[in-house]
């Protein structure tokens, strides 16, 4: 299977080992994500008032790029990425004369009329590779490691682009079950980590941080597993110093590891596998298992 | 202290020009408080959405010098419990976008020393510029 993808900036500077991971875990799988040509930011949140036509502009040159180069359909990780270019791929089918004035701004070099189609790799994997298929590729299953999945909004708010129900979603759960983790759920899962106020206020965003690490301690679990670089950065900044914070890792980083490839193959180092006491186990039980 | 209270929208020039730059109707909302209520982030506004979409439509003084719409990140998530359908997130944005013509771009960014922005990823600055930015 191959796929056109569109990286997204944050993906090629602080969240390089979730690309890293994800193409490790896609090459097992016999999928090959394609890098389009001439990308560019997709400007990161979807304007929300009929002003400022001119913000769409960058999302619309992804897509219109997209279909130049002669694909339907376009893979992205980034959930910030994945939504924006979903909400402007929706306005190009409902409100094409919006789209027209920004075609025409540009001496119609980007024309775009909403037929291509935008991938959240979590849905390539659920809907195209299948997770009856993950499974069956899983070599060393995470069995005793219990993680909390945190969706986060932009995979899941508005339900007019989200790939999961906005209430209750399963899809880490199920990916992560079929990997064989144990995965410890609460409310605050899908509930917002303060996403950019990371930069104007980030009191608000430790605050959320700190109540939903808090209650994924409380349920036992021993990592935060999510899919989104913003959620992730705040995670792993943004949690208490005093006392252990919960490490995080992505969900491309966890099917790595069920797969049996090396951490560094995944973007990962010795230090984040040694904060997994169950892995850490096992793999010690495997070197001693095989040095005899 | 007397106030004078207009349900009289005509002459709610704020209110028309949120409901035409947001594209909601805030008649509609019947103050029920389901977007106070699912907001993660009400205890850190000085008026949660409903009582600040309540005082924009009796034309209230003061509505775009609060702090609530700032602090709004648009996570939608009051947006997808409303039972009168309306994006709150959008009335919010256009109240950021009147108070931005009003007094000019909020540039939290610009203050900031060089290795926090080192440090934040891109999706961060940009969103922020994006948000507080006219």
């Amino acid at each position: 299977m191959q796929l056109a993808y569109y990286p997204g900036c944050t993906i090629k500077a602080s969240a390089r080992q979730h690309e890293q991971a994800a193409l490790a875990i896609l090459r097992a799988l016999g999928v090959e994500l394609r890098e389009m040509a001439e990308w560019n930011c997709c400007g990161v949140v979807h304007t929300l008032t009929s002003a400022n036509l001119i913000r769409h502009m960058a999302p619309v040159r992804v897509l219109a790029r997209l279909r130049q180069q002669g694909a339907h359909e376009v893979v992205t990780l980034c959930d910030m990425c994945f939504n924006t270019l979903a909400r402007a791929n929706l306005l190009a089918r409902q409100q094409p004369e919006q789209f027209a004035a920004i075609s025409a701004s540009t001496d119609s070099e980007l024309r775009y009329d909403g037929d291509a189609s935008v991938l959240h790799l979590l849905q390539v994997l659920r809907d195209r590779v299948g997770l009856a298929a993950l499974r069956a590729r899983v070599r060393r299953p995470l069995r005793e490691l219990r993680v909390y999945p945190y969706y986060g909004c932009k995979l899941l708010r508005p339900s007019t682009v989200g790939i999961d129900d906005p209430e209750t979603p399963t899809l880490l759960r199920d990916l992560l079950e079929a990997l064989g983790a144990t995965v410890i759920e609460g409310h605050l899962q899908s509930r917002c980590c303060g996403a950019y106020q990371a930069v104007d206020q980030p009191g608000l965003v430790a605050e959320r941080v700190t109540a939903t690490a808090a209650q994924a301690r409380a349920g036992g679990a021993e990592a935060i597993v999510l899919s989104c670089p913003l959620c992730h950065f705040n995670f792993d900044t943004l949690q208490p110093r005093n006392g252990a914070p919960l490490p995080v890792f992505y969900y491309t980083q966890m099917i790595g590891l069920a797969f049996g490839l090396e951490p560094e193959e995944l973007g990962l180092e010795a230090r984040q596998i040694d904060q997994l006491p169950p892995l850490r186990q096992r793999d010690r039980a495997q070197a001693k298992g095989g040095a005899a | 202290m007397s106030m004078t209270i207009r349900a009289d929208s005509q002459a709610n020039e704020l209110l028309q020009t949120v409901e035409a730059l947001s594209g909601q109707r805030l008649a509609a909302c019947y103050q029920c408080g389901t977007c106070a209520a699912t907001c993660p982030f009400v205890a850190a506004m000085d008026l949660p959405p409903d009582r600040l979409i309540q005082q924009l439509r009796f034309g209230l003084p003061g509505v775009l010098e609060r702090r609530a719409f700032w602090v709004c990140v648009g996570c939608d998530s009051c947006a997808e419990r409303c039972p009168r359908a309306i994006a709150v997130p959008r009335v919010m944005e256009a109240l950021r976008l009147i108070a931005i013509r009003e007094r000019g771009d909020r540039l939290a960014v610009a203050q900031l020393p060089a290795a926090t922005l080192r440090d934040l990823p891109p999706i961060a600055l940009v969103a922020s510029l994006r948000r507080n930015t006219g």
